[in-house]
């Protein structure tokens, strides 16, 4: 019985709703501590945030839960995406998707391959670079006496380059349409559609995804603007 | 009648499970805009019949919108274009002189085609054997089931969820080939009511272990079925199976 249940479609539903949740939070997280940018102090509120997650032993504890987390998420979609093929064995001769659905809902696995090369990318752009080798070319201050690494002048570095640029808008691009499905579908998979909060969750979530995306296509674009000091 | 619509078929035809099948074109004229889809394919076979040729297998009953045998993948959309309504309910005002129909079986690893248009779904049944049922003694003194209040918001769920009539249209239009549309109609229209609730646990793990058995794909809330559903089921009905089935997992005795 207790197999039967972890092979379920509706566990592999269950996991693909709690780790996108959890992930959606740390976007939460990620956005907020990278909007320090806009402080335009040099930089200094945003490296010292950014010193307390690189060091800090219980936020470094959970970024093995995220590396996990994000894993399970890529794999069980995977696992989704080659059994609902199977389930349909000879295809249409004709279709209409779009009278019944978005686009965007049935391409959940492209737009979150997308993101997964957008993730290769950024994180060998920054978390590599901070994580696991040293920032290259001088790029430490001192912060009320401590000596941190400059992200900030990273960041600045990094955005000089329009094509990174792109690049990284057109991941928030992804992103946005992920979690315009992926937001309000979580709920719905959780079982917490009930009519009286449905405009509520499905409201939330396009805001939520319309902000979030915003956010962080501005930083990159703000960067390479020298918009910010 | 001379001035009837002309129209260019293009249906699947298979001759039976075994074989392969292709699309095969017929120019079909004079077809009233009265009639309905299914006495459109009857005067297809009518012709074909008078010409010696093997005529079109489609599934039909009722022919007024109640018994769920009616199936045809139409244009790329369960049941046609038109919403709320199955394929018998389809009338051929709309279409337009000139156009081309296509007419394709259900296409899932759940319903294997038997000929033609024809598909077997007896997982349907399967599904439904496995717990949509309740269990009451019919023998002797039967209790009256209006003895047991239930409330009105309730009973009115309970109800639109038992407007399911299995015809396997959720299954057809869903890009995943997903049956939980059927499922989550079938265990919510017993979960809302008190004579469901004896079963209701053990209800929804078996219908749902014997969905997954039967080779249907996993849902991903893309919502198609809803729109599609002959009978405006709510993907709300999946919420609850979902919901249903966590609690019945997490806490599978009373």
């Amino acid at each position: 019985m207790a197999k039967g249940i972890f092979q379920s479609s509706l566990t592999k539903k269950y996991v693909m709703a709690a780790t996108g949740l959890f992930l959606i939070s740390f976007l939460v997280v990620h956005a907020a501590i990278n909007a320090m940018i806009f402080f335009n102090d040099g930089g200094k509120t945003f490296n010292s945030w950014g010193h307390f997650m690189g060091t800090n032993l219980i936020v470094r504890t959970m970024e093995i839960g995220l590396f996990a987390g994000l894993i399970l998420h890529i794999v069980d979609g995977l696992v989704l995406f080659f059994q609902n093929r199977k389930a349909r064995p000879v295809k249409y001769a004709y279709e209409k998707p779009n009278a019944s659905s978005q686009w965007y809902s049935r391409s959940m696995a492209i737009l979150g391959t997308l993101i997964l090369l957008f993730l290769v990318i950024h994180l060998k752009d920054f978390w590599l670079k901070t994580r696991i080798t040293e920032l290259t070319g001088n790029k430490h201050i001192y912060i009320d006496g401590e000596w941190v690494e400059n992200l900030f002048a990273e960041m600045q570095l990094v955005f000089s380059n329009l094509w990174v640029v792109i690049i990284y808008v057109l991941g928030c691009f992804s992103l946005f349409w992920h979690l315009l499905h992926g937001f309000r579908s979580a709920f719905q998979s959780m079982g917490w559609n009930y009519s009286k909060y449905a405009s509520l969750i499905a409201n939330t979530g396009d805001a939520f995804s319309v902000v979030i995306s915003a956010l962080f296509a501005s930083m990159p674009i703000a960067m390479y603007l020298n918009l910010v000091h | 009648m001379e001035n009837g619509m002309n129209l260019t078929l293009k249906v699947w035809r298979q001759a039976n499970a075994e074989s392969a099948g292709q699309m095969t074109e017929y120019k079909l004229g004079n077809v009233s805009p009265d009639m309905s889809f299914l006495e459109m394919m009857d005067v297809l076979n009518d012709q074909l019949i008078r010409k010696g040729e093997d005529p079109v297998a489609f599934d039909h009953d009722c022919r007024e919108g109640i018994c769920g045998m009616c199936s045809m993948f139409i244009n790329g959309e369960a049941h046609g274009p038109n919403r709320g309504v199955t394929t018998c309910q389809l009338h051929m005002r709309s279409f337009k002189d000139g156009d081309t129909i296509y007419i394709e079986p259900w296409r899932s690893a759940g319903f294997p085609v038997i000929k033609d248009l024809m598909v077997d779904r007896a997982a349907f049944d399967r599904i439904q054997q496995a717990g949509g049922f309740i269990s009451v003694n019919t023998s002797g003194r039967t209790m009256d089931a209006n003895a047991i209040p239930v409330p009105k918001a309730d009973a009115d769920k309970a109800f639109d969820a038992a407007t399911c009539i299995g015809c396997g249209a959720c299954v057809a239009t869903c890009p995943n080939g997903s049956a939980m549309l059927f499922v989550g109609a079938k265990v919510s229209q017993f979960a809302l009511l008190p004579q469901g609730q004896p079963e209701r646990k053990e209800r929804v793990l078996n219908m749902v272990k014997q969905m997954d058995e039967e080779g249907f794909g996993n849902c991903s809330n893309i919502g198609a079925c809803e729109v599609q559903c002959p009978k405006t089921i709510s993907i709300e009905n999946i919420a609850r199976m979902n919901r249903e089935y966590l609690s019945a997992t997490l806490k599978p005795e009373n």
